[in-house]
């Protein structure tokens, strides 16, 4: 069975869990005591990541500790009607990428605020703007062509990769009232059946 | 420092707030034990960054300039004190019980004032909302009566006999049952649940909250539990108590406004909201200036 290693705020996590739930996967969790308890930098760990990264899902042999590789893998072995990414893989890749952006900018100042670092997320936050501006035109330019989802008429993983941390903006500090055609496609997701939330998301 | 701080509050109604000579002369938790042991932390109380370290076994904390500041190890955190003048600080016998694990659940930031986070700590009412298939449950929403009371002279609240229907109170629990709570309040800013264990109900799980004060309208929140839990690990036992609390932070960080009004009738309480309008009473009684809209 798959097993996926997570940690519950962990906005990498949920877009795993999200998957997870919207493709109606059976899986076992193991929750990872990432803060205050460290435990992704143990040794027992780093045997599944060395780099102590978070999420790792364990699927036979195979063990993968990147999100978007998880993702690209569930939707490629997983998926019989083959809808989640075989599609567009080329334009599909491209938002994992900026997926990837997100996490590493708006993603990271939130998880600085929440766990009261001390740190300036600032520069963070400023990676991230120019980020959502882009999401947000794309969205808009997109929805007026009757596509309602990032690529094309229906959900991808690249809807998965960019909807855990810009729905999760406010908790980073930043207010998602500039983003209208992202705000609409948030509720679009919600609504995809097996959709579920986590601490700060909240249901349609 | 500290006299320095005091000369210069002028009309200015924030720096009035960070020198609330009632958060001043309290203990205030400025860091985990645990967190400290990686290193040293730099945080804000009241408006006056901290070094916080330990030192051959001794916490100690310095102000930017260099000056110290009163430190006490208790309860797994290191405690500060700005004032001439140190309060009592109280204690939680219960945690020296054997068998119970004692754990640090995490510091976390959250947007808003210091008496906010703690009256949300004490609110029964939200849980069948905000904590939908833990803590509660609808149509399980009423709240029964409970007997709130002020004790040690005044310095603690207290609210007993509550009773709510939870569906998952804990990391441990396997079916939905009436939970029975004491939510005690030994300290302005501090709150303790004591909640019947759902395996063992004749004992106690206990659950605190210490907000740190860093100014007015921002808290860092340390989160301590002590559970008879011995089948979830660790994880399990901080990933459920986080789960909680950060299903309580974005409904924080919304609240209009942020700042508690302490004056009866500013917002409309139900009977349900007895031990939050005590809340407020008692803060009032004890003058806090700090995070609150004066009567």
């Amino acid at each position: 069975m798959i097993r996926l290693h997570h940690y519950e705020l962990s906005a990498e996590c949920y877009k795993v869990r999200l998957l997870l739930s919207m493709l109606g996967l059976a899986h076992e969790t193991v929750q990872v005591d990432m803060y205050p308890g460290a435990a992704h930098l143990s040794d027992s760990y780093r045997r599944l990541s060395p780099l102590g990264r978070l999420p790792v899902v364990e699927d036979g042999d195979l063990v993968l500790d990147d999100a978007n590789a998880i993702l690209v893998h569930l939707a490629a072995s997983h998926d019989p009607g083959g809808t989640w990414f075989a599609r567009a893989p080329g334009q599909i890749a491209q938002w994992l990428g900026y997926g990837a952006a997100l996490a590493a900018s708006l993603g990271a100042a939130r998880l600085m605020d929440c766990f009261d670092t001390g740190m300036d997320s600032a520069p963070l936050i400023a990676r991230a703007l120019p980020i959502l501006d882009a999401l947000d035109r794309h969205l808009w330019l997109e929805a007026a062509e009757g596509h309602f989802y990032l690529c094309g008429t229906g959900p991808t993983i690249a809807d998965i990769a960019c909807f855990a941390d810009t729905v999760l903006a406010e908790e980073a500090g930043v207010a998602l009232r500039r983003y209208p055609a992202v705000r609409r496609w948030h509720d679009r997701v919600r609504m995809i059946p097996g959709f579920i939330v986590m601490p700060g998301v909240f249901p349609r | 420092m500290l006299a320095s701080c005091i000369m210069t509050r002028g009309n200015d109604p924030f720096i009035d707030e960070q020198n609330d000579p009632v958060l001043l002369d309290q203990w205030h938790v400025v860091a985990s034990i645990a967190e400290l042991r990686r290193g040293p932390v730099r945080t804000i109380l009241l408006g006056r960054r901290l070094t916080v370290a330990i030192r051959q076994d001794q916490p100690v904390a310095h102000h930017a300039d260099g000056a110290a500041a009163a430190t006490m190890l208790h309860l797994e955190y290191v405690w500060v004190c700005l004032g001439q003048k140190p309060a009592r600080l109280f204690d939680i016998p219960e945690l020296a019980e054997p068998e119970r694990r004692v754990v640090h659940a995490g510091s976390f930031g959250v947007r808003t004032s210091p008496p906010r986070a703690i009256e949300n700590f004490l609110d029964l009412g939200h849980f069948p909302y905000v904590h939908k298939d833990f803590l509660g449950l609808e149509p399980h929403t009423e709240v029964p009566p409970y007997r709130v009371s002020t004790e040690q002279d005044g310095q603690e609240l207290f609210a007993r006999d509550c009773r709510f229907f939870q569906p998952r109170s804990a990391a441990n629990a396997s079916e939905g049952f009436i939970v029975e709570y004491v939510y005690r309040v030994p300290h302005p800013l501090c709150a303790v649940l004591y909640k019947l264990n759902p395996l063992d109900r004749d004992r106690q799980d206990v659950i605190a909250l210490f907000c740190q004060p860093v100014g007015p309208e921002q808290v860092r929140a340390h989160m301590l539990v002590s559970l008879l839990d011995d089948t979830s690990d660790d994880a399990e036992l901080i990933g459920f108590q986080q789960l909680i609390f950060a299903q309580d932070k974005p409904i924080l960080e919304n609240q209009v406004p942020l700042r508690l009004p302490l004056s009866p009738g500013a917002e409309v309480p139900v009977r349900a909201d007895a031990m939050s309008v005590a809340y407020r009473r008692y803060l009032a009684a004890l003058g806090l200036r700090h995070g609150v809209i004066a009567a």
